[in-house]
């Protein structure tokens, strides 16, 4: 059959399928769209083993790859199961990634500790690590005079917090996540620096006797938030070990079977840190609930997100 | 070999093309999403003076900055068919590198990943990444297995009317290849200027036994004949 012909018989065909994917959420555009994609497979692959012109060709690829993006096209109705994710999925990123997270959670605490310690036992030591306006405002958002705790300034609301901390805490721990593809030099860097700075806080406002405010405040959303933390670290340590020991694939290919490891915990390392903002901003501010109350919510919180974060191990198959 | 032409073969049992696009036209497309997202930025923050900026409007602009610095192409990249506005206007877009559309895993993948591409100043990072390897991946390309392709038609693939051209049978035997190229100098004759279409010509003097613009019409109607017009 000569070309001509050819474009001729089929020219209907084509004409309906690029007006269908003009519009292809139409009525009884999907149906042409999925009764056709192998038929135009095929014409491509006669038009090409007939050699027919490199414009033809062109133009019945062009078609076909159209119509192959709109197939598989995203659709979130049949991707996102949320209850499996929480589930199955998500402890199991966990699990698979202990090792990971092991160390992340080593370069934060570690550092933290000893800074931490180093700052209870030392005056001066707080100010080698923030300068003086930061330290006055740290010891001012925890005075136990003041009416709420971790504010910014009294005018803050609630509503405004959540903002904030969903903007920070979040975009902390994307660069912290990023920050592993350069050899995991980056994840580190954040990890212990954020470490220091929380662990020498602590001593200071511990040595300061804020103990009644600060950890009240801490230990609710901390649960949330420190632990994706250090997933994020951890997510960030398994794209840089990919490319430093990429074993028996080239490293390119080992990038690239970490980053698709990897997404799972970055789905849900999002929301809990919108749990851990929730918290912060609705919860662990209010002065007015007692004391008890609050260390109470904050151990069965720290005790379920534990209990969760090791539930994975029964689903890995062996 | 410079060649921009990604192949893969897909489930429908053939080989796709599409052609990958470089830094160029992707910066392009990146600072008008950048324009977009100052704009969006500037026009939230108007709003939501009225509601207090150290209440309830501050918190929200908080959230849709943090929302336009982090989701804007990924929520683009899936609801646009791999394309931001700035994609869309470039004629590129993101795709799996099996040429299937970015998944939700993909997209948001690479567009965190942003942020080291960047480093150490004004993606310079990302442009000698992307200029290193033949499919122009960035880092967040290369870790999310996405590329960035070209989603119009090239010049190539329009064809000039033919319909006025008398098919004439050659005296000779020509191979399969010999006739495409006949079919394709007829369908691409308007976009090769007249000189040049009778310096084409003239290598085949050989065959049409015409010279100049006698040659080029007689090479046009053998393709008329091979392409099957009657």
């Amino acid at each position: 059959m000569k070309q001509h012909e050819f474009e001729a018989l089929h020219q209907t065909l084509w004409q309906q399928i690029d007006a269908a994917l003009e519009k292809p959420a139409a009525d009884g555009n999907a149906q042409i769209l999925a009764e056709n994609y192998l038929n135009l497979c095929q014409q491509l692959a006669i038009a090409k083993e007939r050699m027919y012109d490199g414009a033809l060709v062109e133009r019945l690829n062009n078609r076909a790859l159209g119509l192959y993006r709109e197939l598989y096209r995203y659709r979130a109705e049949t991707r996102l199961n949320l209850f499996a994710f929480f589930k199955r999925d998500f402890p199991l990123a966990i699990y698979r990634h202990r090792f990971y997270i092991l160390v992340a959670f080593l370069v934060m605490v570690l550092p933290g500790l000893v800074a931490g310690v180093w700052t209870y036992l030392d005056d001066e030591t707080i100010y080698s690590v923030l300068d003086g306006s930061q330290v006055r405002h740290m010891e001012q958002i925890y005075d136990p005079a003041a009416g709420k705790i971790g504010r910014e300034r009294e005018a803050d609301t609630d509503l405004f917090m959540f903002g904030f901390y969903i903007k920070n805490n979040i975009s902390v721990a994307f660069r912290c996540f990023a920050g592993g593809l350069v050899l995991g030099i980056g994840t580190l860097f954040v990890l212990f620096f954020n470490g220091m700075f929380m662990g020498s806080i602590a001593g200071h406002l511990t040595r300061l006797d804020y103990v009644d405010t600060f950890y009240p405040f801490v230990i609710g959303h901390g649960s949330f938030e420190l632990t994706a933390i250090v997933f994020s670290g951890a997510a960030g340590l398994r794209l840089g070990y990919s490319i430093i020991n990429p074993g028996q694939s080239s490293r390119l290919d080992a990038l690239r079977q970490a980053g698709r490891e990897v997404v799972p915990m970055l789905y849900g390392i999002v929301l809990m840190l919108i749990i851990a903002a929730f918290l912060e901003a609705f919860w662990s501010s209010s002065s007015s609930l007692p004391i008890a109350v609050k260390y109470s919510v904050g151990a069965l919180l720290w005790g379920l997100v534990l209990l969760y974060c090791f539930s994975g191990r029964r689903y890995e198959s062996r | 070999m410079l060649d921009t032409r990604y192949r893969v073969e897909i489930p429908g049992g053939i080989h796709l093309e599409a052609q990958v696009v470089g830094p160029i036209p992707r910066s392009f497309a990146f600072l008008i999403d950048k324009v977009i997202q100052a704009i969006a930025i500037s026009a939230m923050s108007i709003a939501s003076i009225p509601l207090g900026m150290d209440g309830i409007g501050g918190g929200f602009f908080l959230i849709f900055l943090f929302a336009i610095e982090w989701l804007y192409p990924v929520l683009f990249e899936l609801l646009m068919r791999g394309q931001t506005p700035g994609k869309k206007v470039l004629g590129i877009a993101v795709v799996n590198d099996d040429l299937s559309p970015v998944t939700l895993g993909t997209s948001l993948l690479r567009n965190l990943l942003r942020t080291v591409d960047f480093l150490p100043l004004f993606y310079l990072g990302g442009v000698v990444t992307m200029l290193s390897n033949r499919r122009f991946q960035r880092l967040g390309d290369l870790a999310a297995g996405t590329l960035v392709i070209s989603s119009t038609s090239s010049r190539a693939a329009q064809v000039a009317s033919v319909a006025d051209v008398e098919p004439l049978a050659p005296a000779i035997q020509l191979s399969r290849s010999e006739q495409t190229t006949l079919v394709e100098f007829l369908q691409r004759s308007s976009q090769i200027s007249q000189p040049r279409q009778q310096e084409l010509a003239s290598i085949l003097e050989g065959i049409t036994h015409d010279k100049g613009e006698d040659g080029v019409d007689r090479l046009r109607r053998y393709g008329a004949w091979y392409l099957g017009l009657r």
